[in-house]
């Protein structure tokens, strides 16, 4: 593989992406909301409730928790509108008429959609947590993040949640010619990582750093799988002939 | 290592003219529907070759299929000294080769330079060579001034123009152009052809698919023509000549029985009468054109006009595709 042509493939995207609006919005809404949103609950909880912020303790990890979901959500669109996107503006075929591989195409594509969403994903996380340190530390006497569980959710399982959320999608892409059924199906990736939410929630499992840790064995080897399956469901000949 | 024996004699092939496209009994079957059918075509370095077919007659599917794009069903096909069925040497083709499909596909977020320069890093041109390069097509498709702005805002005959500079970046050795003129208004595909004739000019050797007769004719030093199979190929002047003979029309006061006769008499030529119009074939119009106009006017003729027909590339054209049906 050569890594040179897969980077020429990531930058193009990038340049594309830079001019979509509604995927910048993405960027920068989703985890600016979630950033500012779940701090305004805990704060609300603390001043009508009069709850203590000690109390809400597991509350910060389960927050903690919904930036994998958001490192999963985030690509979906652009995932999908980076395969989608050159089908519908009939650029696959040029791109193909090229000596690079599809292994580059695809690496290189998964590299663009993977970047800007896990850099939006710690945006939105690192806002989250300045915010609930400045907010808590008074009561907790301590500053609560940054901590092992935090860790390992943000910067082992979050980027896992992220390529398999991109691989997916660009696997749908590849079979279907419009964006939003190819994220609709995209959408489906959120569902386990819900689960697992509602799990800990209601105490069958426990949403901490060694689940998580578990959880990212699994995510790795999927992750790997579902790079060479994408490689073996790119069927140029397919694609080409189903464009037209 | 290549022989002796067998350098000499492709280095005598290449003196002759070498092909670089060289197919034979290429086949390609969707499912049940075949799309092409035993093609079997040879196109020589430098040589324009225009490849003519109704729509759905294979035209795209066999350039797609030479390009390494899509998989042959059976037959042989080098492109240079590549096979086409070899997975290795598809990759390797795609090096040689540059292509202008038939929806030029663009990337309109780009600028016209962007999208040069993303071709070119994928086609591992030195930095230096794709400013040089770019520069070049730019300034010679009058697109330079606008090189910083998005493909998207161009003209439906900027785009191709871009397009064809696209396929070319890398300096390819074999041009593949299908329909570059399709859904342009005449403006457009003028400005398109002009270029191609440049590149006719620097000796490049182009497959151009196209169902544009007068186009194949102006640009193509061969021409096939192509219904699933391939029904014809030479050039287009042998191809006119393989209708036979010329039409003499003789334009009358008036056209009446007795001077059709008349003219059918001669060696039992073929006479059409339309109006007031004779229209005769003939074999040598010099020689043959007084006996003619004697006849007419023996048989009380009164000529207003003579004038000349020669059957064209689309005559040449509808009776291949014709033979078929």
């Amino acid at each position: 593989m050569d890594l040179e042509n897969t980077w020429t493939v990531t930058r193009k995207d990038f340049s594309v992406f830079r001019k979509k609006r509604g995927i910048i919005f993405t960027w920068i809404a989703l985890p600016l909301a979630s950033a500012l949103g779940f701090p305004a609950i805990l704060f609300f909880l603390v001043m009508r409730h009069h709850i203590s912020y000690t109390q809400l303790i597991p509350l910060f990890n389960a927050f903690t928790f919904f930036f994998i979901m958001l490192a999963s959500g985030i690509p979906i669109g652009i995932a999908s509108y980076s395969m989608i996107g050159e089908k519908v503006e009939k650029t696959l075929e040029p791109l193909l008429a090229t000596p690079v591989t599809d292994g580059e195409i695809l690496l290189g594509k998964s590299i663009a959609a993977f970047i800007p969403s896990i850099a939006s994903t710690y945006f939105g996380a690192v806002i989250f947590m300045i915010v609930i340190n400045v907010i808590s530390h008074q009561q907790l006497g301590y500053y609560f993040y940054p901590n092992w569980t935090a860790g390992v959710f943000l910067l082992l399982a979050a980027p896992l949640a992220c390529l398999l959320s991109i691989e997916l999608n660009i696997i749908a892409s590849v079979r279907v010619s419009d964006v939003r059924t190819a994220q609709q199906f995209g959408g489906f990736l959120i569902a386990p990582f819900l689960v697992l939410y509602v799990f800990g929630e209601i105490g069958v499992i426990s949403l901490d750093a060694k689940t998580m840790l578990m959880v990212s064995a699994v995510l790795i080897f999927v992750d790997i799988l579902l790079f060479f399956v994408s490689r073996s469901t790119f069927r140029r000949e397919e694609i080409l002939t189903k464009l037209n | 290592m290549e022989s002796d024996q067998m350098v000499i004699f492709k280095a005598i092939i290449r003196v002759g003219g070498y092909a670089l496209i060289d197919a034979e009994n290429l086949t390609k079957k969707f499912g049940e529907l075949t799309a092409v059918d035993g093609l079997t075509l040879h196109v020589e370095e430098g040589e324009v070759f225009g490849f003519l077919g109704p729509n759905g007659a294979g035209k795209t599917t066999t350039v797609r299929m030479l390009a390494g794009l899509i998989s042959k069903t059976s037959g042989e096909a080098k492109i240079g000294d590549y096979d086409i069925g070899n997975r290795k040497d598809r990759q390797k083709i795609r090096r040689i080769i540059g292509l202008l499909p038939e929806n030029v596909g663009l990337y309109e977020d780009l600028s016209a330079y962007q999208n040069l320069d993303f071709y070119g890093r994928l086609y591992k041109c030195s930095e230096e060579q794709r400013q040089e390069r770019i520069e070049y097509f730019l300034k010679m498709l009058g697109l330079w001034d606008k090189r910083d702005l998005l493909a998207g805002t161009f003209s439906k005959g900027m785009k191709q123009k871009l397009a064809i500079a696209r396929a070319l970046i890398h300096d390819p050795q074999i041009l593949f152009l299908d329909e570059p003129t399709a859904n342009l208004d005449p403006e457009a595909s003028k400005m398109v052809r002009d270029f191609i004739l440049e590149l006719k000019k620097e000796d490049r050797t182009i497959f151009l698919n196209t169902h544009l007769l007068s186009e194949a004719e102006k640009i193509c030093d061969k021409i096939g023509i192509i219904k699933t199979k391939l029904l014809a190929v030479d050039t287009p002047e042998k191809l006119i000549q393989s209708l036979g003979s010329k039409k003499t029309v003789i334009q009358l006061e008036m056209v009446n029985d007795a001077i059709v006769q008349a003219v059918r008499k001669l060696e039992s030529r073929k006479v059409e009468v339309a109006r007031n119009k004779l229209v005769i074939e003939v074999n040598d119009p010099i020689k043959e054109n007084p006996d003619i106009l004697n006849a007419v006017i023996a048989a009380g003729g009164r000529v207003q006009l003579v004038s000349e027909v020669s059957p064209t590339l689309e005559d040449a054209y509808i009776k291949f595709v014709r033979s078929m049906k």
